[in-house]
């Protein structure tokens, strides 16, 4: 049997970076993250790997970057501020068709905004960070064992794809403690990259990573070509949990840790004969649309609960092509919602009282 | 017999570069280098962003676009992958000593093992002639209309002698190419940036003083002499740091 071990998400999403294979980790310190890079400066050294503490996100990202191009796996880590200035190479990354894991541990924005969690950065990463027509996979974990299953989904499926895949988990996931069991060691990557950057040894034409076509006809053909790859993407990777929903009137749409808030806010409706179920996404790009267009077949009405505006909860609307109202519950600024709260806005729904 | 042929390091794509730009000189000489250590089956090149930007379609090793200021960091992340690998970054003075500038100081005071090639010509080229961290005070560009003025625009930054205040760097030394004496002793300097780093001796950076005759509004051989009149004095030629010496 395999060993379970007490860690801190953070630290989960380090040993399981690992465990998948990746060896070089490039960071910078910001709240609430900072345990990622500290668990990989105290590891990669012993294992042959590189951890560089960078001069700033913008370079961390760039020496990602550089690795991918060389056809290794790499990763850095931040949060939100940070990863504002990761945006550029991000989508330097998805333009020369790089794969490599960003990790976001989201907290309160904007600006330099708080410490504490959030999901306020939905629509930034949902819709591709940074400039140009391009996603990146997003996974949403919703509790330390995902934290590291996640991870090494994410750097597999980047790999796959040749795309940049980005951990989202709100603060609560990086700095909750959890019994977490570590997966098995492995390296999907292979070393067989005909594309990377490698040194030609003389054998081969020279190979040229890039994301500049000075040709619109080329360009658009590219911009084509990676649609064509996420529409696969879309219609493969979606990942969702269903939660009491097959006989529910009011279908709760929340991740991360406002899915374990609505779950306990979900027992106690049912025990006051609500029927209320959960559709939990665990990719936010691709979003599970068809699983959410299928709910709205038979439920009454949806419930997002975000630690946002209600970003997802545009997301969820144009899933469901407005069939059924959406109504939100959501606290920002690094506030959680409680079961009560949530509990509140389900009684309000089944009374007929919030409808958005 | 032959008596003079095109490196094997460069391709056969026609350079871009307007007449009188001496970009072609020195991706001549980084070429020859290359040849010289025999080591462009093992070399990895990193372009920048500028009128150089598409130097990955002249140098015949495997080569890698960077973001604008980006490729000192994008060439740690290669050089800690494959560090038996020879990892240069060619950049321009906007993309060095601008908006780079973080990563250029960073990397060199990390001492990463990698040769670093700075074409200092005074100005934005690319984008059509702006003025750089690097032109002259009194400097005519497009967005210094009036001459480069101190009090609102402050003064030329010398990267060489920036850099030699840090503990890392193995190399630094100023050159340029506008005469055949100052081509040949650029060709010492920059093969010397990458034995160096065959050595696996550390940062080494060679920064030419370069012409730019379209955006300088001159001649290609007047814009030769500007570089001695007025740009040497601003930025004396010499080696800055050569911890071999």
């Amino acid at each position: 049997m395999k060993e379970t071990v007490l860690m801190k998400g953070n630290e989960a999403i380090a040993e399981a970076a690992i465990l998948a294979g990746c060896r070089h980790y490039f960071g910078y310190p910001i709240t609430p993250q900072t345990e990622v890079a500290a668990y990989m400066a105290k590891k990669m050294p012993k294992i042959g790997g590189t951890f560089l503490q960078a001069e700033s996100e913008i370079a961390a990202i760039n020496m990602v970057y550089g690795v991918a191009s060389t056809g290794h796996p790499a990763m850095t880590s931040s949060s939100s501020p940070g990863i504002s200035l990761k945006a550029e190479g991000i989508s330097y990354l998805a333009g020369a068709d790089l794969p490599a894991l960003i990790v976001n541990v989201q907290r309160g924005g904007p600006g330099l905004g708080g410490i504490q969690p959030s999901q306020s950065d939905y629509f930034f990463t949902t819709r591709g960070p940074g400039h140009g027509d391009f996603h990146v996979l997003v996974f949403a974990p919703s509790s330390v064992q995902e934290m590291a299953d996640l991870t090494g989904r994410a750097l597999h499926l980047a790999w796959k794809y040749r795309m940049p895949a980005m951990l989202l988990a709100d603060g609560t996931m990086g700095q909750m403690m959890e019994p977490v069991t570590l997966p098995d060691a492995c390296n999907a990557f292979g070393d067989d990259n005909p594309w990377a950057a490698t040194g030609t040894e003389m054998k081969r034409p020279h190979n040229i990573i890039t994301s500049l076509d000075l040709s619109p006809e080329n360009l658009e053909k590219q911009n084509f070509e990676r649609f064509e790859r996420y529409k696969k993407i879309e219609e493969t990777e979606c990942l969702w949990e269903e939660y009491l929903l097959d006989d529910a009137d009011i279908c709760i749409v929340a991740c991360g840790i406002t899915a374990r808030v609505s779950r306990n806010a979900i027992v106690e409706a049912r025990k006051q004969g609500l029927k209320v179920g959960m559709l939990r996404p665990i990719t936010l790009w691709p979003f599970p649309k068809k699983a959410l267009a299928a709910a709205a077949e038979h439920v009454g009405a949806f419930l997002c609960v975000e630690m946002n505006m209600g970003q997802m909860k545009e997301d969820v609307e144009l899933a469901i092509r407005c069939k059924k109202p959406v109504a939100l519950c959501s606290r920002v600024g690094g506030m959680i919602p409680t079961p009560d709260e949530v509990l509140e806005h389900i009684r309000k729904i089944a009374e007929g009282g919030d409808n958005a | 017999m032959i008596v003079f042929e095109k490196p094997h390091a460069l391709t056969d794509t026609p350079l871009h570069y307007c007449p009188g730009c001496t970009h072609g000189i020195v991706h001549r000489l980084v070429a020859e280098a290359i040849d010289e250590l025999g080591i462009e089956g093992r070399t990895i090149g990193i372009a920048p962003v500028g009128c150089s930007v598409l130097a990955y379609n002249y140098f015949n090793c495997d080569m890698i676009e960077a973001a604008h200021g980006r490729a000192p960091a994008v060439a740690t992340g290669v050089k800690r992958a494959m560090p038996d690998n020879i990892v240069f970054a060619y950049q321009g003075d906007g993309d060095l000593a601008s908006i780079g500038m973080c990563e250029t100081v960073s990397t060199a005071a990390r001492g990463e093992n990698i040769t670093v090639i700075f074409i200092n010509n005074a100005i934005y080229g690319m984008t059509g002639g702006q003025m750089a961290p690097t032109s002259l005070l009194g400097q005519v560009t497009q967005t210094s209309p009036y001459g480069r003025d101190p009090k609102t625009q402050g003064y030329p930054i010398r990267v060489c002698e920036l850099l030699a205040t840090l503990d890392a760097p193995v190399y630094l030394e100023r050159v340029t190419v506008n005469s055949v004496k100052n081509v040949r002793n650029a060709k010492r300097a920059i093969k010397k940036a990458f034995q160096n780093q065959v050595d696996g001796r550390g940062f080494s950076f060679i920064e030419v003083l370069s012409a730019c005759p379209t955006n300088w509004g001159m001649t290609p051989q007047k814009a030769l002499q500007w570089i001695d009149e007025a740009m040497i004095p601003q930025y004396p030629l010499g080696v800055f740091r050569d911890k071999e010496a």
